[in-house]
């Protein structure tokens, strides 16, 4: 048996659609936790990042946690943390909003601190005060890499979700986790495959996004530059 | 003409020097492990060198230091050991040691019978494990003995609840069931000896099931401790019994099968003097004696090593 | 703290975080200096590393274990494709990055396109690379231990460990092991670019 196969008969099974473990369920667990850290992250690093990009204030620091947060774990964070405080809310939305933040953060600060300064000279020679200039100038030119951050954070969020399934919090990943603990390979691959679709809706949901937020003309500009 | 870019050559060496080092010194940590301490990364590799045992173990922190103490203790009358610790599935390392590539492992009589051997098997007591393991095994495998130590799955309760209720035996809940939410893994829901082994046998119908995302883990010990359920599966030499405070309910009527610690063996790969040492060993562990190694390695924060020493020397063997 | 084991684990979680960037490094050069050739190449090629990134990790360890088991190798492949998802726009951009002018005055000199590829482009989209490259290694290095999850042994052994007997020294010994080996991984990848670009030192 391939792993679709595996996939296949587990998911077209009943048993998955009713009781206290389905799909459905699992599915909004996965949403809520991600929805909700990510919505916490950007509270905190899109005002933070826009911040140090418009006045130039702690751009290193922003640059030094670019480079260093790849290398945390998110296994090694996540179990931390409950050993740490037990099995609480903040036990998973700590490690979920710490990993989504530094994304946001550098793609903001790249995205209003690389305006093109010819562009805020002509805001300031207009007439406009700083937060003018930014609210209509900088910010809508930043919006495809702050698009872009978000995207990037919801991705980082999705997968850790899956990963805190170790730690027993629901979600797709339980179905992952679960099946390997019973070596119930049928679960695992259908496991599996559900968080990838999850993981394809979410891009397409922000390459939605993008089409709807950001202007056309910037849009094929920034797919021109990168 | 002007020969060559230094500079692409000399990056081109240093990232194949750099390269090469880390490569040796993952192959040489690896090759390491031959003669002593930790476990090798791919438990599919090829079998063992002429002469040097395998002891592998499961990955939680019981089988480790069982099998930490067959390696110290083997160690220390002469005989050449590699270790194979930490496999995470019966299912990866049952067939290493049907073919030689692991030649010992810390077992449980019960969960070995009806996981690897028999689902169909109804035996329960110590002697109907071990006789439906030996006509099962393949004929490869052995057991050697029993120890009187053994671990296995409970109804497990709080000690206020069990105060509350008045619970000793499982048959105590029988009327209080319907109140109450079991947890456990999933699978306890299926298990011959969980809820329907339950039902059957003491007629115990719960509320609920709380699929948990351990067995008798942090997980489960949280749930239990935080009354998110009432009743979980915990292991009977659970540490945290004792420390928070539960109490494990009887069960006269056998429901959960023996689970004694019984050392697995690759009948080539042992001699008299390895089947003597892991007799005595089995001779010498007690539940209480099992208790008390999970007390030192868990709560205790003790490395495997360090309890594994201390109870072979608190028995009298040789490490 | 069983430092032999630590230093066994380092190793180990070494392994499945560089070779994964190595092995995308092989990959990405050529795949990279087509996409940068031909524009029609790259076309579809971005978008699929996009879409692969998107992936977590431990869906693809699983998707392996029915083709490669319990293996180093169901680790290594999704690393891998995840380090080419960084590698290859680096090394699109990097060639992308030399500047016309130089482009002409080496076919000027006589460069055939191969030989201004080597000797020429290569160089100078080093710095992007070895950027890319930096990426890659510490996100492998840090991805790696999540293997642990399906058994295949790093660093990753001590988070667990540490979870299941409510040992937080030992996670964060653990933790501290990758992040050390990351940091120094990254430091060696800075050296190289310094040394394999000495017309930019400063």
């Amino acid at each position: 048996m391939s792993f679709l196969s595996f996939a296949w008969n587990w998911l077209k099974s009943p048993a998955q659609w009713h009781g206290s473990g389905d799909i459905p369920i699992r599915l909004l667990q996965h949403l809520g936790y991600s929805g909700l850290s990510l919505l916490v992250a950007a509270l905190i690093a899109l005002p933070a990042g826009i911040w140090i990009g418009h006045t130039g204030r702690g751009g290193v620091v922003v640059v030094n946690i670019a480079n260093a947060w790849r290398a945390i774990p998110t296994l090694g964070l996540l179990v931390l943390m409950v050993v740490l405080i037990g099995f609480s809310v903040l036990a998973w939305l700590v490690p979920l909003v710490v990993l989504a933040i530094p994304p946001i953060l550098v793609n903001a600060y790249e995205g209003v601190a690389g305006v093109d300064p010819d562009l805020r000279d002509s805001a300031r020679g207009m007439g406009m005060t700083g937060w003018q200039s930014l609210r209509k100038v900088e910010l809508p030119v930043a919006l495809p890499l702050i698009m872009l951050g978000l995207r990037t954070g919801a991705i980082f969020v999705v997968a850790t979700a899956t990963i805190a399934a170790e730690i027993g919090l629901g979600g797709l990943g339980r179905y992952i986790i679960d099946g390997l603990s019973q070596s119930n390979y049928a679960e695992v691959a259908g496991g599996a495959v559900l968080v990838v679709l999850l993981a394809l809706l979410v891009q397409v949901i922000f390459v939605v996004l993008r089409f709807l937020v950001v202007p056309a003309p910037l849009r094929t500009a920034a797919r021109n530059d990168g | 003409m002007r020969t060559g870019y230094l500079p692409v050559k000399r990056g081109v060496l240093l990232g194949a020097a750099i390269s090469a080092a880390l490569a040796l010194a993952a192959c040489g940590s690896s090759a390491g492990s031959s003669s002593s301490g930790g476990s090798s990364s791919n438990p599919l590799a090829a079998g063992p060198a002429k002469g040097t045992v395998v002891i592998g173990s499961a990955n939680f922190p019981e089988d480790e230091v069982l099998a930490e103490i067959y390696s110290l203790a083997l160690k220390a009358k002469g005989v050449k050991v590699t270790e194979k610790f930490n496999i995470n599935a019966r299912e990866v390392y049952y067939p290493q040691v049907a073919k030689g590539s692991i030649t010992i492992i810390p077992e449980y009589n019960g969960a070995l019978l009806t996981t690897s051997v028999d689902k169909t098997s109804t035996a329960a007591t110590t002697a109907q494990v071990d006789a439906a393991l030996t006509s099962g095994l393949p004929s490869s495998l052995e057991i050697l003995n029993p120890s009187t130590a053994q671990d296995s799955d409970s109804v497990t309760v709080t000690q206020a609840f069990a105060k509350a209720h008045h619970l000793k035996s499982i048959a105590d809940l029988k009327s209080i069931a319907p109140t109450m939410v079991f947890g456990s893994a999933a699978e306890f829901q299926t298990r011959s000896d969980g809820i329907p082994g339950l039902k059957k046998n003491y007629g115990v119908a719960f509320k609920a099931f709380d699929a948990l995302g351990d067995e008798s883990g942090p997980i489960t010990l949280a749930a239990l401790t935080d009354n998110k359920v009432q009743a979980a599966d915990v292991f009977t030499t659970t540490p945290q019994i004792a420390t928070d405070h539960l109490v494990v309910l009887t069960d006269p009527k056998n429901n959960f099968a023996a689970q004694n610690v019984i050392p697995l063996v690759y009948k080539k790969g042992i001699n008299p003097t390895i089947i003597a040492t892991l007799n005595e060993i089995s001779s010498k562990l007690t539940t209480a004696g099992l208790i008390s190694l999970n007390q030192a390695v868990g709560p205790q924060k003790q490395s495997y090593q360090a309890a594994a020493t201390a109870w072979l020397k608190s028995v009298g063997i040789a490490s | 703290m069983n430092w032999p084991l630590l230093w066994q684990y380092t190793g180990a979680n070494a392994l499945l975080g560089v070779l994964p960037a190595v092995l995308g490094l092989a990959i990405a050069l050529p795949l990279g200096v087509a996409c940068a050739r031909w524009r029609w190449f790259y076309v579809p090629i971005l978008p699929l590393t996009t879409i692969l990134y998107s992936i977590p990790s431990l869906a693809l360890f699983v998707v392996l274990i029915d083709y490669t088991g319990l293996s180093n190798t169901t680790v290594i492949i999704p690393l891998t494709l995840f380090s080419l998802c960084v590698l290859v726009p680096n090394v699109v951009d990097g060639l992308r990055s030399v500047p016309q002018p130089v482009r002409q005055a080496a076919t000027a000199m006589g460069f055939g396109p191969m030989r201004r590829l080597i000797r020429v482009e290569l160089p100078l989209a080093i710095p992007v690379i070895i950027a890319g490259l930096r990426i890659a290694v510490v996100s492998s290095i840090s991805l790696a231990s999540v293997g642990q999850l399906i058994g295949v042994s790093s660093l990753g052994y001590f988070f667990l460990d540490g979870f299941q007997r409510d040992f937080p020294e030992e996670i964060y010994v653990g933790g501290a092991a990758i992040i050390a080996l990351a940091l120094v991984c990254d430091l060696l990848l800075v050296q190289t670019r310094r040394l394999a670009t000495p017309w930019s030192r400063r």
